[in-house]
């Protein structure tokens, strides 16, 4: 599936740039960005540590904003945004996924989802959600009972069930093993293809890229390389 | 050039500033209450002490008719006797100019300049009287003070029914009269009540006792026996009329300055062990739990080579330096409220000099104590995080497990919305910390309770002794006992609206070897105006041939109900009587005995007598009444209800309320302390879960809900325990606060319960606003991005 020339894109970002502090100390993380994210596509972000590929989610996520240049949300021109209007705009329309799974240790699997589902009004049912990611028998059970890639599903199934138009995965296999971290991918792919979410996955790790529709390479702050798959890998065929 | 380790010791000091203030309050708040309250009780102590010494306060005192000058050689011969010294006494009434109501008084003779060996005058200003004129007087500092009266004043006096007037020639203060208590009251009255010396040969003149005395004050060996002293003098001087000798322990000034110095003793030693303790307590939690939040840095610590000692002394100092901080501030504002308490105490009691003491050795083991005890918190927690491998340490912790709280199981499946159900399993998660955090916020309320029951305590005490017991609008005490036909002719003055007699007759109680100087008042079977209340405020029957005693000197003298006491008139005739106990009495002011009138004449043996009146009197007809009574020889003294309630307000507003009042601050500071770090540290806590939220959408509103929710759930647990833990350390404080003086009631109110819950609340929205400023300010990424 590719949606490379669909003009209507869920992002579009231009000239984006990020300063972290001021002066001498000041760090230029982004300098001059242009993405372009379409519905319903899978894009990966690659780059090294440092190249600025959090950041830009950050931004595009609404938990940053950009030093200058524009990142519009369809309509929603977030380097304008406010703080109110930024938590309105990740309440209704993004979903994250973190290295570190960030579930609410107090909560079950399903409640888990259930904190995020109770703020929209027309959620995933949280079964639904939980079945996504291959979880429908461990709704009951509580992060602590669940092995780390588990826990990451559930973070993913807690991220897709509000019905988001995007979904924000930093490095979701990063704390994972690899026969565990395809697990988490193959969620993702599923979750992409089944709901049409455009799914950003950011990740230092090469051999990811080939489950992409597009791959945009980030390299001290600026896009690098954007290569688009002729086809999708199945995440079940990946290896490293 | 500072070790890499201590330089993250004061950064870390510098970061968690609030924290770190809000921990030292605690401890400055528990360390200031020990530190004024020593302070406070130290001083006074030893001011008396040392003026006691320095003005050679007496041993023991005697009153009596008449005795030749030569009988003092006799009483100078007791074995046991260091110095015995004779004076002239006699009572007076004074006329002010600018002053309406009637003034009592008591003139003594002092020897001339140079003579007095016991209980010499402090001069405040001007000299003692010339023995060659008769006019000049030495005032005492108090009622100089209330009437602005100054050197070279003149007073209109009667002395022994003559006209006399007077001039000040000096101003002076006595260990006698460090509290100046009109005969028959229980306060001070500084503007009613003079107290006056003049050289002894005018003054012997004026009562016609040239060569004779009427009172001895002597000083003891030491070593001496002071009741054996006290039997051969009453000996010595039964033919004399003597009233009985008495010891300092009874002497006015001396017991109710000894009253109000054990209570603040008490007080002195009990509060500051509460709010130690509660302090204590509180900062063990609190630095356990500021420790288990680095976690992860004593892990890379660990990691790097850190012995676990090392670790331990690295968060030991930060400890110390917090709590060396707790005390400077704690050991400044208790010096310094200590004094100021001191001082005002000083006005009251009236010492020529304050002496101050600072309690260093306390100080120090206040200082001990502290240390221990915080780093017993810290090392607690340190040692729970040294006991994990550094690898697992730096591990995303594994999430605990939790389970549905009972209450969900209960009633609320399905019905809770997922923060709410966050706070109870977070509560149930960790029930020891919940209770911990409930127990701070419970004892935190419990000492502002502590600080303020005493307020509507006093009110009820004052209510039930003015209102109920004393219904008369004026007491009218005589000159000498009268037939009761005397309530006839005083019920004719216009004004008088209703009278009521009844009979005080001062007595020596004795049960085996205990004994009490008091008096046995004798009231109207049907009494109106003196109306015996208990504790609960229900009339207590005074019917009979017995003696009601109240509790406190029932106790004093052993005795309970059916036992048979000796009775020992202190009228100078030296007779003797036996009456049994019929019952014991709660109240809450004073020391009394009392039995029905006819009972009391029947004991004493002369017929029908009164020597007190009770009145009510037409309000606008006050002054007149008073007037009018004053001006009848027979009259001793007229007191008011009114001024009664002014002197007992005005004695407990300024101390005791003062430092209670004092305490309940100190009360609020360490609440405010406890809840905020409760606060800080669950926000430290739980600041992963709730940038979480944040991410996910949930406005800052909805975030702050959770942190909030849980704290409001502590509190709705912990003040209602706070009052209960409150009630009992306030029924410890009262049952070992009782005097002679008075029994505080316990009563809660809404008032005292409001007050404390407010305190504590507001400490808690004080934390919370800083807690919702800090979520609105959460830097999600940052918090995100890192493992905890």
């Amino acid at each position: 599936m590719t949606n490379t020339n669909h003009t209507d894109s869920v992002f579009r970002a231009r000239g984006v740039t990020r300063v972290f502090g001021e002066g001498k100390l000041a760090v230029q993380a982004l300098r001059g960005v242009d993405v372009d994210l379409f519905p319903g596509e899978l894009v990966v972000l690659l780059g090294a540590s440092g190249s600025g590929k959090s950041t830009l989610l950050n931004i595009l996520g609404g938990l940053d904003t950009a030093t200058d240049g524009e990142v519009h949300y369809r309509d929603l021109d977030l380097s304008r945004a406010g703080e109110r209007q930024l938590t309105e705009y990740r309440r209704h329309h993004v979903g994250f996924v973190f290295q570190f799974y960030n579930l609410i240790a107090s909560l079950t699997a399903a409640e888990n989802v259930l904190v995020a589902t109770e703020l929209v009004d027309n959620p995933m049912p949280v079964a639904e959600a939980l079945g996504l990611v291959g979880l429908g028998q461990r709704g009951h059970s509580f992060p602590g009972q669940l092995s780390g890639g588990e826990q990451q599903r559930v973070a993913i199934a807690r991220a897709i069930a509000k019905r988001p138009a995007v979904l924000l995965c930093d490095e979701p296999t990063g704390a994972l093993d690899s026969h565990t971290g395809i697990k988490v991918l193959e969620a993702l792919a599923q979750v992409n293809q089944q709901l049409g979410t455009a799914t950003v996955i950011i990740t230092h790790n090469a051999s990811i890229a080939d489950m992409a529709d597009r791959v945009i390479t980030l390299s001290d702050g600026r896009v690098s390389e954007v290569r688009e798959n002729a086809s999708r890998a199945d995440p079940a065929s990946l290896s490293w | 050039m500072l070790a890499p380790l201590d330089r993250k010791l004061f950064r870390d000091i510098w970061h968690t500033r609030g924290q770190v203030l809000a921990i030292a309050l605690v401890i400055a708040g528990g360390v200031a209450v020990c530190i004024m309250s020593l302070v406070n009780y130290r001083t006074l102590d030893h001011t008396r002490v040392t003026y006691y010494e320095e003005h050679q306060f007496a041993d023991v005192f005697v009153e009596l008719v008449r005795a030749p000058e030569r009988l003092l050689a006799q009483v100078q011969a007791i074995d046991g006797v260091a110095l015995a010294q004779s004076r002239i006494q006699a009572p007076l009434k004074l006329r002010l100019a600018d002053y309406a109501e009637p003034v009592k008084g008591r003139v003594s003779s002092v020897p001339a300049t140079g003579r007095a060996r016991l209980d010499t005058l402090y001069m405040r200003q001007g000299r003692l009287p010339d023995p060659r004129r008769d006019d000049e007087v030495v005032v005492v500092g108090s009622f100089a003070e209330a009437h602005e009266l100054a050197l070279g004043d003149s007073l209109a006096a009667i002395i022994n029914g003559r006209w006399q007037q007077l001039r000040i020639v000096g101003v002076a203060e006595s260990p006698e009269s460090i509290y100046v208590i009109p005969p028959g009251s229980m306060l001070p009255d500084y503007s009613r009540y003079a107290v006056l010396w003049m050289a002894r040969e005018p003054l012997a003149a004026a009562l016609d006792m040239q060569g004779a005395f009427n009172s001895v004050h002597l000083s003891l060996k030491p070593g001496a026996s002071e009741p054996g002293v006290i039997d051969a003098l009453d000996r010595l001087l039964r033919d004399y009329g003597t009233t009985g000798a008495y010891g300092r322990a009874h002497h006015f000034s001396d017991r109710f300055l000894s009253d109000e110095l054990k209570q603040l003793r008490t007080m002195a030693i009990l509060f500051p062990a509460i709010f130690m303790t509660v302090a204590m307590f509180l900062i063990n939690v609190v630095v356990g739990r500021m420790v288990s939040t680095q976690r992860d840095i004593i892990a890379v610590l660990k990691a790097f080579g850190y012995s676990n000692t090392q670790v331990g002394m690295h968060f030991g100092k930060l400890v110390t330096l917090i709590v060396l901080l707790g005390l400077v501030i704690g050991v400044a504002l208790g010096l310094w409220l200590g004094q100021l308490m001191a001082i005002m105490y000083m006005d009251y009691f009236r010492f020529p000099v304050l002496r101050f003491v600072v309690p260093y050795d306390l100080a120090a083991v206040v200082l001990v104590i502290a240390l221990l005890v915080s780093w017993a918190g810290a090392w607690r927690a340190v040692s729970a995080a040294v006991r994990l491998p550094p690898a697992e340490a730096m591990r995303p912790e594994t999430p605990p497990e939790y389970r549905e709280t009972w209450l969900e199981r209960l009633a609320l499946r399905g019905r809770l919305r997922q923060p709410s159900r966050m706070i109870l399993r977070q509560l149930e998660r960790r029930p020891l910390r919940s209770f911990l955090s409930v127990l701070g916020i419970a004892l935190a309320t419990a000492i502002v309770v502590l600080g303020t029951f005493q307020f509507d305590s006093v009110a009820l005490m004052v209510h039930s002794q003015f209102e109920r017991v004393q219904q008369a609008d004026m007491t009218v005490t005589l000159e000498q006992d009268r037939h009761r036909s005397v309530v006839n002719e005083v019920a004719r003055l216009p004004g008088v609206r209703y009278v009521e007699a009844n009979r005080m007759l001062p007595a020596r109680l004795r049960a085996g070897h205990r004994q009490w100087r008091t008096a046995i008042t004798g009231l109207p079977e049907d009494s109106r105006l003196l109306r015996r209340v208990d504790t609960t405020l229900a009339p207590l029957p005074v019917t009979g041939e017995g003696l009601l005693l109240t509790e406190y000197l029932a106790s004093e003298l052993g005795v309970a109900p059916g036992d048979t006491l000796t009775v020992e008139w202190l009228d100078g005739s030296g007779d003797i009587a036996r009456v049994q106990v019929s019952g014991t009495s709660r109240e809450f002011l004073g020391v009394g005995a009392y039995m029905t009138l006819p009972a009391l004449n029947r004991l004493r043996g002369d017929g029908e007598r009164v020597n007190q009146l009770q009145l009510n009197v037409a309000p606008d007809q006050r002054l007149a009444v008073v007037r009018t009574l004053e001006e009848r020889p027979l009259v001793a003294g007229v007191s008011e209800r009114r001024t009664m309630l002014d002197a007992f307000y005005d004695t407990l507003g300024r101390t005791f309320l003062t430092f209670t009042f004092v305490n309940a601050l100190l009360g609020g500071v360490i609440a405010f302390g406890v809840i905020y770090n409760t606060v800080r540290i669950s926000l430290a806590e739980r600041g992963r879960e709730l940038a979480s939220l944040r991410v996910l959408g949930y406005r800052p509103a909805e975030v702050d809900h959770i942190l909030l929710g849980e704290l409001a759930l502590l509190m709705i647990m912990g003040i209602p325990l706070g009052w209960l833990i409150g009630k009992y350390l306030s029924l410890l404080l009262i049952t070992l606060m009782q005097t002679e003086l008075y029994r505080v009631p316990l009563l809660f109110t809404e008032r005292t319960l409001g007050l404390s819950a407010t305190v504590v609340v507001c400490s808690a929205l004080l934390s919370a606003l800083v807690a919702v400023l800090r979520v609105a300010r959460l830097d999600l990424v940052q918090v995100l991005k890192t493992r905890e």
